[in-house]
């Protein structure tokens, strides 16, 4: 399966790949609870894109997953049939839309987190993650670009609206701690050159929000300590709702082909 | 086919000797299969019927992002996820193509928007009804899309260019959104029994609301000859509802789902279905705002207008800022 792949035990490695896969997941789902109640017609076309981008790269990684794991789990039983603890994305990714200040906030978090991430690990040890990157790399380019462009706007708009995308980063800024605080498994994809350090990964996102902020009129909040980690499966009150709503048909019908 | 409601009386102007004589030459270009483009010289009532006419095609693309979108976030797989959020986006587009269409005619997407959210402009009825389960989204796929492509083929050699050129694209999308849906369909009927009484559930409740999307039948449909003189309207809504009825029953046998209609049968000399009387005053209902979600649906576009009003204005003022300093040094 993987010719290149340096000695790493897989299960350690199915891990790491859900983190990756479960981060597009929930944000996709989430973005998806805006499609036809957007701000304007563009809006509703441009978070659908965003959605849609996220999903695809969900099936990719959760489909590498299970081949991983090699227990005959597909995409769908890794994305319908977990419990809440077995999800490993970022607790940010399942915060609440909020407005669309809220959103755009969140979007840009963990668009430059997954851009400055995959630019980074096209490079991976791991050929199938390398290419997945390489792909999702193009996309999440995007991303960002539109949610940056949109945070633009909404910070150097009205008073308004620099209040509320303000709060909203307020509210998510310590959400991004976990994204970066580098924990043993994120340490061993390091050594084994199938990721990036995080480290690195954080002083270019750093750096880019630097620029970003500034150009929204937006003041940068002050980090603080931030202990519960989606990563290891610790989530919100929120993630068991979305998954309740995600997983209906698939738990009310078992076995049922869709 | 989201144009049914719009066959109401266009106030006539007032004619005189050169109006005379550039409407004998417009209709002369109509009758050479000529396509009137948005700087010719056009009749006041073609304008109105053609804008009131796209408008409400595009309204019921953005109002029917909502019934299929109420099932983008419980999709029962990753796939069908993405397909469905990607037809909900089609359909978003759809709507913005078509708003730029009836812009060619003088009138502005704002304008337009705000008749959709007063209430004074029309969409297509059969939005009004609900989805409650997975399987109506394949049912809105497969003979929602459907009755919509029977409207709409002809409507590509409509007269009115824009139009003309909009419907070829939209045509080639409501397509493949049929074959998903039908796919959807074939999935449930070969599924477990609550998947395939779930889709028959769906095929009973879209049925008679699908061959109402047609209009009026042609005994009741006293507005369409000036559609059918100015080449806007090809084929009259019985014409268009007996194709579709023909197009769709040996589906619906294919996916072994029995068509609600106990009078359904197969007329051999004619070579079409025979089909019961559709019950009128349900349409009627509908369209007179009492239908299952009328409200919900309108209220949910004036919610997100109005949610989203901050959003639009602060991008105005960002963009007013960037005009600014450029204007200064021009001045």
């Amino acid at each position: 399966m993987n010719a290149k792949l340096p000695n790493v035990d897989a299960q350690a490695l199915f891990h790491y790949v859900l983190r990756l896969g479960d981060l597009s997941l929930i944000l996709g789902q989430r973005l998806g609870e805006w499609v036809g109640h957007a701000p304007a017609l563009e809006e509703d076309l441009g978070v659908a894109n965003i959605a849609l981008d996220l999903i695809g790269q969900a099936r990719l990684l959760l489909s590498y997953a299970g081949e991983i794991e090699g227990c005959g789990r597909d995409e769908d039983k890794l994305a319908y049939l977990r419990e809440q603890g077995g999800y490993f994305n970022a607790i940010l990714a399942e915060q609440p839309n909020g407005d669309f200040g809220q959103t755009i906030v969140r979007q840009v978090l963990i668009d430059a987190f997954q851009l400055e991430l995959y630019e980074r690990m096209t490079g991976s040890l791991d050929e199938r993650l390398a290419s997945i990157a390489a792909k999702s790399v193009k996309e999440v380019r995007y991303h960002l670009r539109y949610s940056s462009g949109w945070l633009v706007r909404l910070g150097d708009g009205t008073e308004e609206s620099h209040a509320r995308v303000q709060s909203a980063l307020n509210t998510l800024w310590p959400y991004t701690v976990e994204l970066f605080a580098e924990d043993d498994l994120d340490q061993l994809m390091a050594d084994s050159g199938i990721a990036p350090r995080l480290s690195a990964v954080h002083a270019a996102w750093s750096a880019r929000l630097e620029g970003i902020l500034a150009d929204s009129t937006l003041l940068r909040p002050a980090d603080r300590p931030h202990l519960w980690h989606g990563k290891r499966g610790q989530h919100s009150e929120h993630l068991g709702y979305i998954l309740a709503e995600m997983q209906y048909l698939q738990r009310a019908y078992p076995e049922a082909c869709w | 086919m989201y144009t049914q409601g719009l066959d109401g009386q266009v106030p006539d102007t007032a004619a005189h000797t050169d109006e005379a004589t550039l409407e004998q030459r417009f209709l002369a270009r109509v009758d050479a299969e000529e396509k009137i483009e948005p700087k010719d010289w056009m009749p006041v009532r073609y304008r109105n019927t053609l804008i009131r006419q796209i408008s409400q095609h595009a309204h019921s693309e953005i109002v029917g992002m909502l019934p299929e979108g109420n099932w983008i976030t419980r999709a029962p797989t990753l796939k069908r996820k993405a397909i469905l959020i990607a037809k909900v986006q089609d359909e978003g587009g759809h709507g913005a193509y078509l708003y730029s269409a009836a812009e060619t005619l003088g009138v502005s997407r704002d304008q337009l928007v705000e008749q959709l959210l007063s209430g004074k402009a029309k969409y297509s009825s059969i939005f009004n009804y609900p989805t409650p389960t997975w399987a109506d989204v394949g049912a809105i796929g497969w003979l929602v899309d459907g009755a919509a492509i029977m409207n709409q083929i002809p409507l590509c050699r409509c007269s009115y260019g824009p139009y003309a050129r909009a419907m070829v694209r939209v045509c080639r999308e409501e397509s493949f959104h049929q074959r998903q849906g039908y796919d959807l369909m074939l999935q449930l009927a070969r599924g477990s029994e609550a998947q395939k009484r779930m889709a028959q559930e769906a095929l009973n409740r879209w049925w008679w609301p699908a061959l109402m999307m047609f209009g009026p039948s042609d005994a009741n449909s006293t507005h369409t000859g000036d559609s059918q003189r100015w080449k806007i309207k090809r084929f009259s809504n019985d014409e268009l509802r007996q194709k579709f009825v023909d197009f769709t029953v040996p589906q619906a046998k294919f996916l072994g789902l029995a068509v609600p209609d106990p009078e359904l049968r197969w007329d051999e000399h004619r070579q079409q279905y025979e089909f019961g009387p559709i019950d009128w005053s349900e349409f009627d209902q509908v369209l007179k705002g009492n239908g299952p979600c009328n409200a919900e649906r309108i209220a949910a576009r004036r919610n997100a207008h109005a949610a989203g009003a901050w959003v639009r204005e602060a991008a105005s003022a960002y963009a007013a800022k960037r005009r600014q300093p450029s204007a200064n040094i021009a001045a």
